[in-house]
């Protein structure tokens, strides 16, 4: 597909925000801050430029040409954000959308524009829009970013036909071309007025005396070399997009539009065999508001009608506002789909059963997915670290599950500190109080001792007592370290066993 | 006049139960075989499947063998290791389970936050025909939500284990059993030292269609025995006969 690249040139960007924020703000306007010592103006207005008050001229020259002249101190670290922010409101108009410091964008509207009706339509609705903001833009759409560049600021052609750009730049000024500002004037002086000149000059001699970054911004804008545009967002590999002409304010619009959207990009994964393991909606709101719904699934699966049973579940959530004009809809890391051979005969087909998954993925994007886990066994003897979550739905435990050990059904984490009556070291208590009762002691086992993993953790070894009190109920109590004449021993109970 | 022969009042009988709402278990399945002590009082002496069992566990100390009780009931039911749902809010350690034959990897634990959610997450899962056994701790529930719980499981055929923690006398619903699980004193087959097996007294006091039951059960080598307490004689009677 043949490129098609816009300039957007916002040339009085600050003092028109300005006026768009302080809507009593009439008439010539500049903006100024502080240059050495003296106040400088550092953006104009349109009235304001056309009485030849410029960027860098002094603020008390700038008045004396206009006595009516309206300044305002340039207020610090807004306009950083703001052009960014103009860029991520043009993701409306293409995906690709690069910042030209320090006053322009560049849209990549190649694919685009037939959305719009043609390129003509296209550009008149940024420029419309623009319009309706308060901004004064200048477009210019060409087949290279330098053609686009240079002949929206410097030209007034609108729409350079691909191919044509050589004629385009023929009689604009070397500055045109992004170089260098000493070398635009050195060129200058040289009487190379025209990018024309410069074009019929031989390579060689130009690189030489003008060095190499003015030769390939001048074949960049021809054409014939290549340039690295950085977007504010890449562009994922699986997305799709969906501009509603007429804003979406109601839930049915909402689920119709996302059921377009997934049909689109799983019909796409399907082909490659890819499946959906994350999947993020986002909506733009005409007021500019961004909203993200996030799904996850166990297992890749491509069914669409499964994935937006998932969604259904978090769609309350989205506020429309004034209306929803863009959906975004993304898979960021597809997975290749395990397609198994359906088999009716089997009743349970244990953890490959679609019923589990989609109960798995629903219980998850309903509740949260941190409360949801399968286990596998932990290589550790220390008791709170003896198991462990299981990545994936489907997936075995490597280890086998020690059943050679008594542990108890029920762990206490943390262990609980009771008070007991214990005879003579290594013998199991008598008696222990928990929750405030008296718990007589009738059978014991142990002690079983469990060292501390000294590479996780330092500190005292625990000796394990299985006790049964005169109730008939089991515990599974500790002591902590070794009996020492220098500080008391402390117990825990840790456990219920059946 | 003539008596009927015996096997028509069994057929008779069995007749009345399918009438009444129970499912007849398949015929590969012979739930109640692993619990040969149950059966006189299990309608047609089998433990019912697809249906939900209610478990008391609000006095202190019944969590844990009522939770172990469960485990051993599904590892006895389903011997073939299917997958189990085990929504929790307890301290439960899934290491343990092993114990009780039931591989810990074989469980799905849901830990849900709230009543509301735990009502949820219990009715989704008895939903799902891929599992075969739900266990579900919950505080409380009313008669509309156990009627759900059986809509639900008479749907997808899943057993239903709830365990009870609400106190006071236990509310009307629509399980088909109730029961009331406590440790009892372990024992040792010859009088030896230390804590003996898992033991059980286990108090069936509602079985739909059934009778009602008191055992006291052991653990043993992955299968659930009865143990008849010796007679105990008062420490006056036993004067009395040293004379």
């Amino acid at each position: 597909m043949e490129k098609r690249l816009v300039s957007v040139w916002f040339p009085y960007l600050k003092t028109e925000w300005m006026m768009r924020r302080n809507k009593s703000l009439r008439g010539p306007l500049v903006l100024y801050g502080k240059e050495k010592g003296r106040l400088v103006v550092s953006a104009v207005n349109r009235e304001a430029a056309d009485a030849d008050i410029k960027r860098g001229m002094a603020l008390v020259d700038a008045r004396a040409v206009l006595f009516n002249l309206q300044a305002i101190e340039e207020p610090p670290d807004v306009f950083e954000t703001l052009l960014q922010k103009i860029a991520a409101w043009f993701i409306r108009f293409s995906p690709f959308i690069v910042i030209q410091d320090p006053d322009g964008l560049l849209v990549d509207a190649s694919g685009c524009s037939h959305l719009w009706g043609g390129e003509e339509k296209y550009l008149q609705d940024i420029f419309l829009r623009m319009k309706n903001l308060h901004y004064t833009v200048r477009l210019c759409m060409a087949g290279t970013t330098g053609t686009a560049w240079a002949v929206c600021r410097f030209g007034n052609q609108i729409n350079i036909p691909s191919g044509l750009e050589t004629a385009a730049l023929e009689h604009l000024p070397p500055a045109s071309l992004r170089i260098d500002p000493a070398v635009a004037v050195k060129l200058n002086k040289l009487g190379l007025r025209e990018i024309g000149d410069l074009r019929r000059m031989p390579v060689a001699a130009l690189r030489r005396r003008m060095g190499e970054s003015c030769v390939q911004r001048l074949h960049q804008a021809l054409g014939t070399a290549d340039e690295l545009l950085l977007p504010i967002q890449v562009i994922p590999a699986y997305q799709e997009r969906m501009n509603c002409l007429v804003p979406v304010v109601t839930r049915s619009g909402i689920e119709m539009a996302l059921q377009q959207l997934l049909e689109k990009i799983c019909l796409r994964l399907a082909a490659e065999n890819k499946g959906i393991r994350t999947a993020v909606l986002t909506t733009y709101n005409i007021d500019g508001k961004q909203q993200q719904t996030v799904i996850g699934t166990s297992r890749a699966t491509s069914n669409a009608g499964y994935v937006s049973a998932l969604f259904d579940l978090k769609l309350s959530a989205i506020e429309p506002g004034w209306g929803i004009e863009l959906f975004v809809l993304e898979v960021p890391d597809p997975e290749d789909q395990l397609t198994g051979q359906e088999n009716i005969w089997v009743q349970h087909r244990g953890w490959k059963d679609d019923g589990i998954c989609a109960l798995v993925d629903k219980i998850s994007n309903k509740i949260g997915p941190g409360k949801i886990h399968r286990y596998t066994p932990a290589a550790h003897h220390w008791p709170e670290r003896a198991y462990q979550p299981l990545s994936a739905v489907g997936s075995e435990p490597v280890i086998a599950w020690p059943d050679h050990k008594p542990r108890p059904l029920q762990l206490l984490d943390p262990p609980c500190l009771i008070k007991v009556t214990a005879p003579i070291p290594d013998y199991p208590p008598m008696n222990f109080q928990y929750q405030e009762k008296m718990h007589k002691i009738i059978k014991a086992d142990g002690p079983e001792r469990i060292e501390q993993e000294w590479w996780i953790q330092e500190g005292m070894s625990r000796d394990y007592y299985q006790v049964e009190d005169d109730n008939g109920n089991r515990y599974w109590i500790f002591r902590q370290g070794h009996y020492h004449s220098n500080h008391p021993v402390q117990w825990f109970l840790h456990g219920f066993f059946v | 006049m003539e008596r009927p022969s015996k096997h028509i009042i069994a057929q008779l009988r069995k007749d009345l139960l399918v009438m009444g709402g129970l499912k007849m278990p398949a015929t590969a399945l012979s739930p109640g075989t692993a619990l040969p002590f149950m059966r006189p009082c299990l309608p047609n002496g089998c433990f019912p499947l697809a249906a939900v069992h209610e478990f008391l566990s609000a006095e202190p100390g019944t969590l844990a063998p009522s939770q172990g009780f469960i485990a051993a009931l599904v590892h006895l039911l389903f011997p073939e290791k299917t997958v189990i749902a085990w929504v929790t809010s307890s301290k439960l350690f899934p290491p343990a389970l092993k114990n009780f034959g039931i591989n810990p990897d074989q469980v799905l634990f849901i830990h849900p936050s709230g009543i509301k959610e735990s009502l949820w997450v219990t009715d989704e899962a008895l939903k799902c025909r891929g599992i075969t056994a739900v266990v579900t701790e919950l505080n409380g529930f009313d008669f509309t939500q156990s009627r759900r719980f059986q809509l639900a499981v008479e749907q997808s055929g899943v057993t239903g284990f709830i365990l009870n923690s609400r106190k006071g006398n236990a509310a009307a619903n629509a399980c088909v059993s109730r029961w009331q699980i406590r440790a009892a004193p372990s024992q040792h087959p010859v009088d030896l030292p230390g804590v003996g097996r898992p033991a059980w007294d286990a108090d069936l006091q509602k079985m739909r269609n059934g009778k009602k039951g008191n055992w006291v059960l052991q653990w043993n080598e992955n299968r659930m025995q009865q143990v008849i307490p010796p007679v105990s004689i008062p420490a006056v009677e036993r004067k009395k006969i040293a004379g």
